[in-house]
């Protein structure tokens, strides 16, 4: 184990190398850039003997990595915005081939405007194609968590793409201390992939297919089932990890101090952070605040929900992007994992930080503090000029 | 008696689902033959994908894998990076994608291919048409040519638009091998993918393939029309190997365009004047052609 300075997106790299990536490719794309330029360091310098195939497009680059998983090779690739955007097709293809590609992405807003600061747009439109959803409240998480999502992604019962969110500027460009576990030891947590059941040269076989109704259905169920043994495998690998390492990033939601909670926040990515001195400063005072963040998106944690549910009556959900026409994306997931559970508490939706402006503690305190004071508007933007905008919901 | 020069093991199995007469099911069986069973190929949609079978079954010998219509090119650089990096040794692989899928969604996909070098052979059967759709117009479509996009009706006249020049395109990234194929001359076909299966690097093909549905024509008619397509210059069978042409059909004087045209229904509509300005075309490219192998 050594500590390393590094940003989120070194941690992407280092974490994909100690992985012993086999095919890498990737289109560059502001903040994503350092993270392939450093995979392409380290694979020149014979450090990481891996394949770097320099595609002409992002929907190129996941094509590159879903055929090279066909053939049984692991990959990586990363990318931000609209090269997401670019390759959504691709992902489908990902998911429905049982390609276990790993890919960073860092959060960055979509287009237009033009806009390089982070929220979440990118990654929630991706949210239907079968995709494993990470997101890292810091460097070190993304690092372990990319780890992690190997072990996961090529879980024989699994077999399904994941990708590891960081926000555009909060990780991708900020040095944090990371840990950086040594070779041995990532090598003892994740064997090589197991290269069963991919498409053998010299066997015929095909894999894609086309198929009528009598089978296609079989085969998306296929994919349903696989994600929901996600939570199960997820808490086993991240046991491992944690033997090995000593750390551990609290499965598929972190706590905290949620467990007397009168009224949680449920967060992602790095307004975690931010929010966690928010939550100190009002314990202080006396108010009971928690929080809950979701490390996984997808398969949505709706167990842990339901639970924190239980437990507390006042839920204010925080989405770094908005669903037009609808809510923020988690908040929306979080209303219908509630629906069906027997604890209905108090819901309310928090946009904030979209196209990077800042999350403060002031928006954190001013969520706690509409939240603690009763029901308000289900949809709250908290960032707009005051008074703030408040759209109802119906 | 003449030496048989086409390999006789079957790679490509009776139990298809191309209609009767189908070139590009004939196109790979030929490519197949000439590859052999350490092949890898992948394939976009287009009338391939059905022609396979459903699942569970397949009609080929080799193993295939499935791709979206526009990334046959990046499909085939991940199939070899792979291979590279799993140390997996004689291998071919082989994108196969029609004129569609390669030289219109696909071009940039081809394009980035080819630049980087991909080891691998790149094939476009070319039919002229998005046929798995319903015979709309590509870009591949030949100028007049009837298709459910560009009708023949009050004023117009089928597509008004020439044919892309797909072997121009290819041939701008100088790639180590590009040729011509018909399955009409099948020892010719053979022969070009035997050569490019012992070349690296990136290796490209155009194949002639007719489509009786698409081009209305009946189906026991495949092999006369494309047969007609290179004798009367439309499609002229020649391989360029590092820069160098070869023409390697010349069958003496070209007979007339019309000669093809008349088989087709696609083009019954044209008149005379129609038939002179294409025919004025394939002289002069004919004569290009032949330039470009001498050298002058
Ligand atoms: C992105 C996308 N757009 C459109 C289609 C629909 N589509 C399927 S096959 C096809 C035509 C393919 O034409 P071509 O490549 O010439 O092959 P052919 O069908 O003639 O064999 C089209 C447009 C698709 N599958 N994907
Ligand atoms: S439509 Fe044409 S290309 Fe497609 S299977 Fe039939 S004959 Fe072959």
């Amino acid at each position: 184990m050594t500590l390393k300075v590094m940003s989120g997106n070194y941690a992407q790299s280092y974490a994909a190398c100690l992985a012993r990536v086999q095919v890498i490719s990737a289109y560059p794309i502001t903040p994503q850039t350092s993270i392939v330029e450093k995979l392409a360091d380290l694979v020149a310098s014979g450090e990481l003997p891996a394949q770097f195939v320099k595609v002409e497009s992002e929907h190129s680059a996941m094509q590159v990595c879903v055929s090279a998983s066909a053939l049984g090779a692991r990959t990586y690739t990363a990318t931000s915005s609209q090269g997401l955007l670019l390759m959504h097709e691709l992902l489908h293809w990902a998911a429905g081939m049982r390609a276990p590609v790993v890919m960073g992405v860092v959060n960055r807003s979509v287009a237009p405007p033009w806009s390089l600061g982070a929220d979440h747009a990118d990654t929630m439109s991706q949210r239907d194609t079968g995709w494993i959803q990470f997101y890292a409240e810091s460097n070190q998480e993304v690092l372990d968590t990319v780890l992690q999502a190997y072990r996961l992604a090529e879980d024989p019962a699994i077999r399904l793409p994941a990708m590891v969110s960081e926000d555009a500027f909060y990780l991708s460009h900020t040095l944090e201390p990371v840990e950086v576990p040594d070779q041995s030891l990532v090598d003892s947590f994740l064997p090589a992939r197991d290269a069963r059941a991919v498409l053998v040269p010299g066997v015929a076989a095909r894999l894609g297919s086309f198929t009528g109704p009598q089978q296609y259905v079989e085969f998306r169920r296929e994919v349903a089932k696989a994600m929901e043994r996600v939570p199960e495998a997820l808490r086993q690998i991240e046991k491992d990890y944690q033997s090995l390492t000593g750390r551990f990033h609290g499965g598929p939601v972190e706590y905290y101090r949620a467990g007397d909670a009168e009224a949680v926040l449920v967060t992602m990515g790095t307004m975690t952070t931010t929010a966690r001195t928010v939550v100190d400063e009002m314990r202080a005072e006396g108010h009971r605040v928690g929080l809950a963040k979701l490390r996984l998106f997808r398969p949505f944690p709706a167990t842990e929900i339901r639970e924190l549910a239980r437990r507390t009556d006042r839920i204010g959900v925080v989405d770094r992007s908005f669903t037009f026409g609808a809510a923020g994306a988690a908040a929306t997931e979080v209303a219908a994992a509630l629906y069906s559970g027997p604890h209905h508490p108090v819901l309310s939706n928090f946009i904030v930080g979209i196209g990077g402006r800042e999350v403060t503690p002031n928006h954190i305190h001013a969520m706690f503090d509409r939240l603690l004071a009763g029901k308000g508007p289900e949809v709250q933007w908290m960032d707009l000029p005051l008074p703030p905008e408040e759209v109802a919901h119906g | 008696m003449a030496k048989l020069t086409i390999p006789a093991p079957e790679l490509m199995r009776a139990g298809h689902s191309a209609c009767p007469g189908c070139a590009p099911a004939l196109a790979m069986r030929l490519m197949l033959k000439g590859l052999g069973p350490r092949t890898v190929v992948s394939v976009p949609a287009c009338c391939w994908t059905v022609i396979d079978t459903p699942y569970p079954t397949t009609a080929l010998g080799v193993a295939m894998l499935d791709n979206p219509i526009e990334s046959t090119g990046a499909s085939i650089s991940g199939l070899r990076a792979a291979a590279d990096a799993l140390g997996i040794q004689d291998l071919n692989i082989l994108g196969f994608a029609g004129d569609g899928g390669t030289a219109d969604i696909g071009l940039q996909a081809l394009s980035g291919m080819l630049e980087r070098r991909t080891d691998a052979i790149y094939a476009m059967y070319d039919n002229e048409a998005y046929m798995n759709t319903g015979v709309q117009r590509s870009g591949s479509t030949p100028l007049g040519a009837w298709t459910t996009t560009t009708p023949v009706e009050d004023g117009a006249r089928g597509k008004a638009e020439p044919k892309k020049d797909i072997m121009g395109i290819v041939l701008a990234h100088r790639p180590v091998y590009a040729a011509t194929v018909n399955p009409s001359f099948p020892e010719d076909f053979v022969r070009k993918v035997e050569k490019a299966r012992v070349l690296r690097g990136p290796r490209f093909f155009h194949i002639f393939a007719p489509c009786p549905p698409g081009w209305r024509y009946a189906s026991d008619r495949t092999i006369e029309i494309g047969k007609r397509a290179t004798d009367c210059g439309i499609f002229p069978l020649y391989e360029v190997e590092e820069g160098r042409y070869h023409v390697t059909r010349k069958g003496g004087a070209l007979r007339p365009v019309s000669e093809y045209f008349q088989a087709q229904g696609r083009f019954s509509h044209l008149g005379p004047e129609d038939v002179a300005r294409v025919q004025a075309q394939v002289t002069a490219d004919w004569e290009r052609l032949l330039r470009l192998e001498n050298g002058t």
